[in-house]
């Protein structure tokens, strides 16, 4: 059932403020979201004040250079600073991107920076993704035969049928889209989120694979599929500018054409 | 390690309103006033039928400013949810679903249903 409220151990305090260094001048405010599993506390957001002109220009730098120069507790993950292994995908500025492809020229005033919404914090910036791997495991997101694959060459696609896994296979799993979306913040436990149904759709679409009606009897839910009702904040928020709403709405369309053959 | 009181991070308290997500609540919240707003036509309808005096008497109600207002908004409810209700079957049939389509038909249905509110109380005032 959708709780709007946040439970008691997860309302946000005032933190700590770090000011900027003697003689900065092109000072930026980052707020940023605190939460130590250890102190007992509530989270916190605490405040820095950093020197732009000694930072790089995404807001991945600026979490590191609060990391390395001011408060080595901050903890976050983050590894390729280029977009595409998905690891540091936080809600900046309100909407959920990677900080390493936000430019902090991009955010009016103060920087926040939040975990990835309604998720179990597990510290700071890091959310639990466990239950949304799982939910992406359930989807069996591999090549699914019967036939016996060639032996002497790979199974081939023709041009236009490997087009069609265009916009689907790009999908890094940062969870942007999912944790953007309201209806898996009430739903998250059965419903699987436009992250994980886009995957879906990439496997249901693939023309290699022979698996598509038992994909979609394993889709036929009121709940993992259904709870889609094309909110479209996933197609908005997509760092990597997917469409995972256009791709749980033709997963509908196919559930429809095979009803009515 | 505990993990029994991890909080959950913030939701709604931080996400920045999107187009996208305030007119989908609008479509409930519109869903919602409607069916309230029922009560009202029934009560009309019901003093339709009771005589005169009664329907006389309610007229006097509803056209005092408050109750007016409330009916401006119930009509604005009405030709949103219509309109926003067309959307979701073209979405439905797979159209205007890239971020273009969603931001123009949006913003289209939300003009429109302003427009249509005006003009329907224009001729009816």
């Amino acid at each position: 059932m959708a709780e709007f409220r946040l439970p008691k151990n997860s309302r946000i305090n005032q933190g700590r403020h770090f000011p900027a260094p003697e003689g900065a001048s092109n000072v930026r405010t980052f707020r940023v979201y605190r939460w130590d599993p250890d102190s007992g506390e509530n989270p916190r957001i605490d405040s820095y004040d950093l020197d732009l002109d000694e930072c790089g220009p995404m807001v991945l730098d600026a979490v590191l250079k609060i990391k390395n120069e001011i408060d080595p507790t901050l903890t976050f993950r983050r590894s390729c600073r280029e977009g595409i292994c998905g690891s540091c995908a936080f809600n900046i500025d309100g909407t959920n991107t990677l900080a390493c492809t936000k430019a902090i020229d991009e955010v009016k005033g103060d920087v926040r920076i939040y975990p990835l919404p309604h998720m179990p914090v597990i510290k700071d910036l890091v959310p639990d993704l466990t239950h949304f791997y799982a939910q992406y495991a359930s989807i069996k997101p591999w090549l699914r035969t019967q036939s016996p694959a060639p032996p002497d060459k790979e199974r081939l696609q023709s041009r236009e049928d490997r087009e069609k896994v265009d916009g689907l296979y790009e999908c890094i799993l940062c969870a942007c889209c999912s944790t953007s979306c309201p209806s898996y913040w009430w739903n998250g436990e059965r419903y699987l989120g436009p992250a994980v149904l886009l995957q879906a759709y990439r496997w249901l679409v693939d023309s290699r694979d022979e698996a598509t009606g038992e994909r979609l009897d394993d889709l036929e839910d009121p709940f993992r599929l259904y709870r889609c009702h094309t909110i479209m904040n996933c197609a908005k928020t997509c760092p990597k500018g997917l469409n995972p709403a256009k791709a749980i709405a033709e997963i509908k369309k196919m559930m429809l054409a095979r009803r009515s053959l | 390690m505990a993990t029994d009181n991890r909080p959950i991070s913030p939701h709604l308290q931080v996400y920045r309103p999107q187009l996208t997500s305030v007119l989908s609540i609008s479509h409930r919240i519109s869903g919602v006033l409607l069916s309230i707003g029922l009560v009202l036509v029934v009560a009309w309808l019901l003093a339709l039928a009771a005589g005169p005096e009664r329907f006389a008497a309610l007229s006097g109600f509803l056209a005092s400013v408050p109750v007016l207002l409330v009916l401006v908004a119930w009509t604005a409810a009405l030709f949103y949810h219509l309109l926003n209700g067309i959307r979701h079957l073209l979405w439905d049939a797979g159209w205007l679903l890239d971020l273009r389509g969603a931001y123009a038909s949006g913003w289209t249905v939300v003009g429109l249903a302003g427009a249509l509110t005006v003009i329907a109380w224009g001729v009816w005032l």
